[in-house]
């Protein structure tokens, strides 16, 4: 099966957007999770016009397979905006099994306490652990388990298929 | 592998960190990669939550045979930022003035399952002996061993240049005072070596250097005009009167008249050279007041950048490892 266009994907989560929140004012803060979500994050929050600074977040630090993986050697800093009592759109590029989504909720309440968290991922292959659910989906994919889709970016933005080795 | 060298015994199967016990021996990439988790780490300092939830549950022991102030409050903030559990154990107060033995000692923290012992120690090589017969599972980071080595306090200084000065290419550093007594200046001049400074010099009187510093990588210089030459970065040692036997000095006032580093042999060096000192300094001694408290001084950043740097060394040494155990009820092996 092939992959879809990111770009034309990000298109559509852009229109979604737009209709759930039809002013962008500065009350909404828009944060890419380290590296893909990121990216998109990125070209979202061009294509938005977003009026406020847009957030990075790692989260190497919040992980909850510390203990088995250890650290990733190449943490980035977490860059954030002030979150307190904004609406946060979160931006990932694959949501699997909610694990990320959970570390990355957790780190950002250290920051403050933002009113509302919104979801926003690319793609959403299933296999969740978790009962964490996207609110904007560029396109839901039906992978088995064994499968992982990766993005490679910046520019430009390409999703692959890597097989993990049992 | 020898087991008995240190730079082996710090890393696991994978060749990460599992000890930190010197910086002797340890790649460019294992030490830039410490830096690197560092720099990450200063931004979870500047946050209303300063913790981060990497160690929940893990128990960290500060085991301190010989005192100290700052290191040990660094290593008990940064434990406690990175929400491990953290006992300080005084053990000049504790059960080995009763005549325990530092295996017993250990075996009793063991028992309670620790994950990792923070060690300072007079004796050189205490930390490495700990690490050698620990149970599996439980890191120990060297936290000063006699002369030997002080891996963290050469970290936080190496990443106090490195956010300074950008990188360590074509930087000349001197470190200047009581070399023979600094476990300090060995894991710097290790650590600058490896990450690639251009020059590394020693200054002081024949009697305060180590035989063979040359050996180390560094020049040796007694003339303190000569030696601060064009230096980008001067690390200041604290003169450690405590640990001298002998007559090695005529007095301190003469000291500070030949190796004091004052706002006048400060000039020697580059203008934008940075004056640092591990501490606790000594105004009038190995340094003027007006060079301490001066533009150029990055002593209490270097203070600041503990904390950073020991989370990350805890981070990375605890990482991929499972809970400490409690040693078993079967004899051991190790003759102690």
């Amino acid at each position: 099966m092939t992959l879809p266009q990111p770009s034309t994907l990000i298109d559509n989560m852009v229109a979604d957007i737009n209709q759930r929140f039809p002013i962008l004012d500065d009350n909404i803060v828009m944060v890419g999770i380290h590296t893909g979500g990121a990216w998109i994050a990125n070209q979202l929050f061009s294509k938005l016009n977003l009026s406020t600074e847009l957030g990075l977040l790692d989260i190497s630090f919040y992980r909850d397979d510390f203990s088995q993986s250890g650290l990733h050697p190449k943490v980035k800093s977490s860059e954030l905006p002030d979150i307190e009592g904004k609406t946060i759109i979160l931006v990932d590029d694959v949501i699997m099994s909610g694990r990320t989504i959970r570390a990355a909720m957790n780190e950002l309440f250290d920051y403050g306490r933002p009113e509302k968290i919104i979801l926003a991922c690319l793609l959403d292959v299933g296999h969740r652990e978790l009962p964490i659910q996207a609110d904007i989906i560029g396109q839901v994919i039906d992978r088995p388990a064994d499968q992982r889709i990766k993005l490679s970016g910046p520019e430009p933005l390409t999703l692959s298929t890597v097989i993990l080795n049992k | 592998m020898n087991p008995l060298d240190p730079s082996q015994i710090q890393l696991n199967e994978d060749g990460r960190l599992k000890h930190f016990l010197t910086t002797e021996g340890l790649s460019k990439e294992i030490l830039t990669e410490i830096l690197d988790t560092a720099d990450s780490f200063i931004g979870t300092q500047s946050r209303s939550v300063k913790t981060v939830p990497l160690l929940r549950g893990k128990t960290v022991v500060n085991l301190f045979f010989e005192n100290s102030t700052r290191t040990r409050s660094t290593f008990e903030l940064a434990a406690k930022r990175l929400s491990a559990n953290i006992l300080n154990l005084d053990i000049a107060r504790s059960a080995t003035s009763k005549g325990e033995t530092l295996m017993d000692t250990l075996w009793n923290l063991e028992s309670m399952y620790s994950d990792m012992f923070i060690v300072r120690h007079a004796d050189s090589g205490a930390a490495h002996f700990i690490a050698q017969h620990v149970t599996p599972n439980v890191a120990v980071i060297n936290a000063g061993d006699g002369r030997h080595a002080h891996p963290t306090q050469a970290m936080l200084d190496m990443l106090t240049i490195r956010r300074e000065k950008g990188s360590f290419e074509n930087l000349t550093v001197a470190i200047v005072g009581d070399i023979l007594h600094s476990r300090v200046a060995r894991s710097q001049i290790y650590a600058l070596n490896t990450l690639g400074a251009a020059e590394v010099r020693v200054i002081g009187p024949n009697t305060l250097l180590p035989q063979a510093i040359e050996s180390l990588g560094a020049t040796a210089y007694n003339n303190m005009e000569q030696g601060l030459k064009d230096v980008d970065v001067i690390i200041m040692l604290r003169l450690q009167k405590e640990r001298m036997k002998n007559a090695l000095l005529p007095s301190e006032s003469e000291f500070y008249r030949l190796y004091g580093l004052t706002t006048e042999k400060l000039a020697l060096a580059k203008p934008d050279a940075i004056v640092m000192h591990p501490g606790p300094i000594n105004r009038g001694v190995e340094i003027e007041s007006a060079v301490a408290d001066g533009p150029q001084s990055v002593i209490l950043k270097q203070v600041s950048n503990g904390i950073p740097m020991r989370m990350a060394v805890m981070a990375m040494a605890m990482g991929g490892q499972q809970s400490g155990q409690a040693p078993t009820s079967e004899p051991r092996k190790e003759e102690v």
